[in-house]
């Protein structure tokens, strides 16, 4: 079995993680894969300077999602003795997730509550709302 | 350098706001000094470029343009029409794979070129060449949108295939790289020499067309509203915000800018569209005046000749197929297929020229501002003959002004924040193609990028203070000296593109090229 796990950086990841140790002990031979996604799209509009530069800041953003995110996220998990593995990805952020755990055969995709409020989100919705809504496989939300 | 920056906006908002009447009319005779001082030292750069074929009016420039793109045209098969589907999809990003996300895509590539490109040339140059060339002029124009696709394609693949990468993971491209680089692998003889003409050309280009060419109509334009006073108080504002965002690495204003133009965009084809729609009854006329005008004419200076020769001149300098600016652009885009950005740029041409252009001709043609001989329907010369006479007398951008203001009475308000700030987008990107050839030739380093930057900034104020003819005419020149080392060059090179081309099509045909599920 294996349960993507989408972390935003924030506090509330530490549930959707707790959640789904709690999951993965309860079955034998469970891979879980944490996703970060870096919010991106390839239609926004950028300076000759920026285009020019993207390749080595797109790698210092992964490498910052990595130290910060995913693999303090990934060392707890192994170190509970569980199976896990690391994906930081640019995109949409339910997009991408939902994209993610369908092509790796995942039977679920694990994410906290959204922690993102204000006016953004009630305009367009939250990532959380937009993957709960679209996603192809089933998803938790941890409160 | 913020201090430096705050020192420079307080000085010139001091300048704006406090120039006594008698200190105006010193700085307009310090307008006509520059303005005298500026046409005398380009003139003979000007005029070898513009030099006429042996015994005919024709420009050998122009011919030179054409016969470029009509040769890569031929030589990949009408690449531009065959492949057109292909690049919309590469643009959606249907062949983009997933796990390169976060790099620069074709889109952003596509817009980043774009938005050095729709500006001025779309606003102002197409009514220089319908002011002076007649309706006709739109036919040679859209003629010369079509096949600079192709030039465009051969260009924009070279830049990414011959582009530098560093260590640190930022990329440099442009004909200068792929120039040298080209020659080198092909065993050809003068690529190191013919990349540091290009180089020289592209400094002067930037100058010109990427700069003064810009503040001089965002000055004329501002004018409009403001009533006239002296051009280089305009110039330094200019000046010290482009300082601002290039030196001062503000790029706040850049980010805002960016934003802005491809709104500003739209909203001037959609303003177009609302006049071609309000008219639509005359729209069927304005194209017979094109085509009568492509083959005849219609009485204006030079008769057919004259108006090809401004379709093609405004449509290379609008789209700049065949100067290679947009190779500098294109080279930043990741993928594992260099012709791949070539498919997508042939895209720039057909939007900036066939689509943008010819909507602002036909505004122009349909708003009657060229004024008509009603007993042989040919069009009237001004009192100089030089060019066709307008009912305000109006010439370049406010010409289009007042077009688009005699549909949309409030538009030339819009129209003038859009001017300006298109004309702000393309200095901020023809900076960077300056400074690319300027560190091709210096090396690059902290330095020498500031001594460019500031050469940049002088050269606004000068743009924005001498009067349009000369301003016009070395822009002109310089940018299509960029175009007779770049084409020369294309011409050598064009065997690499077709065996990419041939490659990639031969994939693309056997599936092992396909499309991403995402």
């Amino acid at each position: 079995m294996k349960l993507v796990i989408g972390l935003d950086g924030h506090g509330s990841g530490e549930h959707a993680l707790a959640f789904a140790k709690e999951l993965a002990a309860k079955t034998t031979d469970c891979e879980l894969i944490v996703v970060y996604v870096i919010e991106w799209s390839p239609f926004s509009f950028q300076t000759p300077e920026e285009n020019a530069e993207r390749h080595k800041r797109r790698e210092e953003e992964i490498a910052v999602a990595m130290d910060r995110v995913v693999n303090p996220a990934v060392a707890s998990l192994t170190e509970a003795g569980f199976s896990a593995r690391a994906i930081v990805r640019h995109g949409d952020v339910a997009e991408t997730i939902d994209n993610i755990a369908h092509k790796e055969g995942a039977s679920q995709i694990i994410v906290a509550r959204a922690s993102a409020g204000g006016l953004t989100s009630r305009l367009f919705g939250s990532s959380t709302a937009n993957l709960v809504m679209n996603a192809r496989v089933p998803v938790t939300v941890v409160a | 350098m913020k201090k430096l920056f705050s020192i420079l906006l307080a000085l010139s908002a001091f300048i704006a706001v406090s120039v006594p009447a008698q200190a105006q009319e010193a700085a307009a005779s310090l307008d006509a000094r520059v303005n005298e001082a500026f046409a005398s030292f380009t003139g003979p750069f000007v005029s070898f470029i513009f030099a006429p074929i042996p015994g005919t009016a024709f420009p050998w420039i122009v011919m030179w343009l054409v016969i470029g793109a009509t040769v890569f045209t031929i030589y990949f098969a009408a690449v531009q029409f065959r492949f057109f589907g292909h690049a919309i999809g590469l643009v959606k990003g249907d062949y983009s794979d997933p796990e390169d996300a976060g790099e620069v895509s074709h889109f952003q590539a596509l817009a980043t070129a774009l938005s050095g490109t729709v500006g001025l040339g779309n606003i102002a140059g197409v009514a220089v060449a319908v002011g002076i060339g007649g309706p006709g002029a739109t036919f040679w124009m859209i003629l010369a949108g079509l096949l600079g696709m192709a030039s465009k394609f051969t260009e924009c693949t070279l830049g990414v295939k011959y582009r530098n990468e560093y260590p640190d993971g930022t990329v440099s491209g442009g004909p200068m790289y792929y120039i040298s680089k080209g020659f080198n692998e092909l065993g050809l003889p003068g690529g190191k020499i013919l990349a540091v003409l290009f180089s020289v050309f592209c400094i002067l280009g930037a100058l010109g067309g990427g700069n003064m060419f810009q503040a001089n109509q965002a000055h004329a334009q501002i004018t409009q509203i403001t009533g006239d006073y002296p051009g280089w108080i305009t110039g330094i504002i200019f000046a010290a915000v482009v300082f601002a965002v290039i030196v001062g690495g503000i790029k706040s204003i850049a980010k805002v800018t960016e934003k802005v133009v491809p709104f500003m965009g739209v909203m001037y084809v959609g303003a177009a569209l609302i006049v071609l729609i309000v008219n639509f009854d005359m729209i069927g006329w304005a194209f017979g005046q094109i085509f009568a005008g492509a083959f005849t004419g219609l009485g204006v200076a030079g008769g057919f000749v004259g108006a090809l020769i401004q379709g093609f001149k405004r449509a290379a300098f609008s789209n700049e197929a065949g100067v290679g600016s947009a190779a500098i652009a294109h080279s930043a885009v990741k993928t594992k297929e260099p012709i791949t950005e070539g498919f997508v740029s042939l895209l720039e041409p057909l939007i900036d020229t066939v689509v943008i252009c010819t909507m602002t001709a036909l505004v122009i043609i349909i708003s009657q501002q060229l004024i008509v001989d009603q007993a042989t329907g040919n069009y009237m010369l001004n009192e100089a003959g030089t060019a066709i006479a307008t009912v305000d007398g109006n010439s370049g951008v406010a010409l289009t002004s007042a077009a688009f203001g005699s549909a949309i009475s409030w538009f030339p308000f819009v129209l003038a924040i859009a001017v300006i700030l298109f004309a702000f987008s393309t200095m901020i990107s023809w900076s960077y193609y300056g400074l690319k050839a300027w560190t091709y030739l210096f090396g690059e380093g902290k330095t020498t990028e500031l001594v460019f930057k500031i050469i940049f900034c002088i050269f606004i104020v000068i743009g924005a203070a001498a009067s349009l003819g000369p301003v016009i005419d070395f822009s002109d020149a310089a940018i299509f000296a960029m175009a007779v080392v770049n084409i020369f060059c294309l011409y050598f090179l064009m065997k690499v593109v077709r065996k990419e081309l041939n490659s990639y099509s031969a994939r693309l045909s056997s599936g092992e090229i396909k499309k991403f599920s995402h």
